[in-house]
């Protein structure tokens, strides 16, 4: 695999037999050996392009929440005053969203799985599923905003509630729970199923004792990126109606809220009015980004920790 | 005999008793969570199109399908829908101009140029880019690509189509580069072996073997690109603005269909008006063509695919 032409071109110095055809034979192996190199670093480059703009992203976002991100930022409620304006409802508010799309994922997207894998193997409902599931994923996330509004908000009457915004969002990353979910049950070894079953254990049993501890660590991968993906979610809030400007910290999930997400929303359109807003919301980015890059590595530390065989 | 199958029931009917309730009960638990993700397709499905239809009561289909957008005039709101389809083709457009190519040449080199060490560090790193959340890219656009451009270009307006669809290209890169690469991982290493035999070099093996080899995972990873194009929200809310008129000029202002949908629900789309059943009609376009783009992806990955 790490052909580059070398061997053609030492050979083809050798000229000792029929000088003209080789020389004509040697520029041209030249000219496609030249090629490949080019291409070869124009293809590289290509590649870097995304990760000077990554870094460009993250130079230009830290630089401009310096002196705006500090504790005080952090711990203070909303303001229409840039120099006074704080973010603690606005964490309150992801928190409390976070606190209902994990366990209605959780229990919903590997209940899905379980039924997938072990109960509905090679049906024709796990067929179905399967595709309505990879449909839905690549379903629009403002056209869940429009369910949500249609369903939760207008139909059972919770508005723009933490409740309404957090079984919206928990729809929308259901696929991602349900997949890697599916993903980690699969990886379970047969035996240790046939195991069970030989001690005469039932199928709920086996499922709960064996086949969820051991994929456990797949199913928690799994859910932490999907509660990243929650996080940072915007359209659907927005399309929720979440209000411009909330001063109350939300203290229940029937209670109106604005989110990490949305804050950055407002702030960046209001930089029309005031410029100062602008660095609100990097600031605000930088706190986002430090929760998803804090979640991500977690990620990462249990499927490393868990990657042992059987 | 007697005594010892006595024995054998009274053991199977101690076990039915206390487990195999649990064990029976289980699978239809397991299966109505399961039907949630069909019920939430039936929903959207639902949702969609009776607040659709309420719309087109009110609104003809040669008025949705005209160039006049003008859904706050108090006395004569109008809702054509023209565009809002140009401002989400052309943003669109720009971001495929951007992602494929880039995409596709990074795909070459991480499945056929770099080595394992180089990839073990790329990958990752792309990962990180494609879990930013768009409105992080919507700031993004807004506060630095668009002053970018403008000194590129003077005439740009402060919200324009062409930085959103830029920067949309670069969200979409990781996802044509991950997917493509995949579609050419799966190409045999003997296919690669028979050309590198004659003498190729690898660019020539990469673009003559590989590349059409893989061409229908290729293929359906710009599809399915385009999907997410269509679909994004959040970088054409922030940066290309929401001017309602119909123009080509990619350095004005323009909404997108998602545009349309965040302004007008944050603004005042009051319950039971037509401006709010026209975020459904809207909606039920754009989740037709974001369905159609999919099923064209699955068909082509499964119809073109070549089986080594």
């Amino acid at each position: 695999m790490n052909y580059d032409g070398e061997i053609i071109k030492n050979t083809m110095n050798n000229e000792n037999k029929a000088p003209l055809i080789i020389e004509i034979n040697h520029q041209r192996i030249e000219r496609r050996i030249m090629i490949n190199k080019i291409a070869k670093y124009v293809f590289l480059s290509s590649t870097l392009f995304a990760l000077v703009v990554l870094a460009l992203l993250l130079y230009r976002i830290g630089a401009q929440s310096i002196g705006w991100l500090n504790l005080g930022f952090l711990t203070r409620n909303l303001s229409i005053f840039p120099e006074k304006a704080g973010i603690f409802g606005a964490i309150v508010g992801s928190l409390g969203l976070m606190l209902i799309v994990i366990p209605v994922t959780l229990i919903i997207g590997v209940s899905t799985a379980i039924y997938l894998e072990e109960y509905a193997s090679k049906s024709k409902i796990q067929t179905f599923i399967k595709i309505n599931i990879s449909n839905l994923a690549s379903v629009p996330s403002v056209i869940f905003g429009l369910l949500g509004l249609g369903l939760f908000g207008r139909l059972l009457g919770l508005g723009s509630s933490i409740l309404a915004g957090g079984f919206t969002l928990s729809l929308l990353v259901l696929p991602i729970v349900v997949v890697s979910s599916q993903e980690a049950i699969k990886a379970v070894p047969g035996f240790l199923k046939e195991a069970s079953y030989a001690m005469g254990a039932n199928k709920w049993t086996t499922i709960r004792k064996v086949v969820l501890p051991v994929s456990l660590p797949g199913i928690l991968t799994g859910a932490i990126l999907s509660i990243s993906r929650a996080i940072g979610e915007t359209a659907p809030l927005v399309v929720l109606g979440i209000p411009t400007l909330i001063m109350r910290v939300p203290t229940s999930v029937m209670d109106d809220f604005t989110a990490l997400p949305i804050q950055i929303y407002y702030w960046t359109l209001d930089t029309v009015l005031t410029a100062e807003y602008a660095n609100l919301a990097a600031a605000t980015i930088v706190v986002l980004l430090s929760v998803l890059f804090v979640l991500n590595s977690v990620a990462i530390v249990i499927r490393n920790k868990s990657q042992k065989g059987f | 005999m007697e005594k010892d199958m006595n024995v054998r029931s009274l053991i199977r009917d101690n076990i039915s008793k206390r487990k195999n309730s649990i064990d029976k009960l289980m699978p239809k638990f397991f299966f109505l969570m399961a039907s949630v993700s069909i019920i939430t397709t039936i929903g959207i499905v639902m949702t969609l199109i009776t607040d659709a239809i309420k719309f087109f009561e009110k609104v003809s289909f040669a008025q949705f399908f005209s160039a006049d957008l003008a859904p706050l005039n108090a006395n004569n709101p109008t809702f054509g829908i023209l565009p809002l389809i140009t401002g989400t083709v052309l943003s669109s457009l720009i971001a495929m101009m951007v992602a494929i190519p880039v995409g596709l040449t990074a795909a070459m080199y991480l499945s056929e140029f770099a080595t394992e060490g180089t990839r073990r560090v790329i990958k990752p790193i792309m990962e990180v880019l494609a879990g930013i959340p768009t409105i992080v890219y919507g700031f993004f656009a807004y506060s630095f690509v668009t002053p970018l451009l403008m000194e590129l270009i003077p005439s740009l307006e402060a919200k324009n189509v062409l930085s959103p669809g830029i920067v949309m290209g670069i969200m979409i890169i990781p996802m044509v580069a991950s997917l493509s690469e995949d579609a050419m991982n799966a190409v045999p290493n003997a296919m690669r072996e028979g050309a590198y035999g004659l003498g190729s070099t690898k660019l020539e093996v990469t673009i003559k073997v590989v590349l059409p080899a893989a061409i229908s995972g290729i293929m359906a990873s710009f599809v399915l690109a385009i999907s997410r194009a269509i679909g994004e929200t959040m970088i054409v809310a922030i940066a290309s603005g929401s001017s309602k008129n119909l123009t080509f000029d990619i350095t004005k202002s323009m909404q997108t269909m998602t545009g349309y949908i965040v302004e007008f629900t944050s603004g005042d789309a009051g319950s039971g008006t037509t401006g709010y059943y026209s975020l459904y009609a809207v909606g039920l376009l754009l989740f037709i063509f974001t369905l159609v783009m999919n099923l064209i992806a699955q068909y082509i990955s499964r119809k073109y695919r070549e089986e080594y």
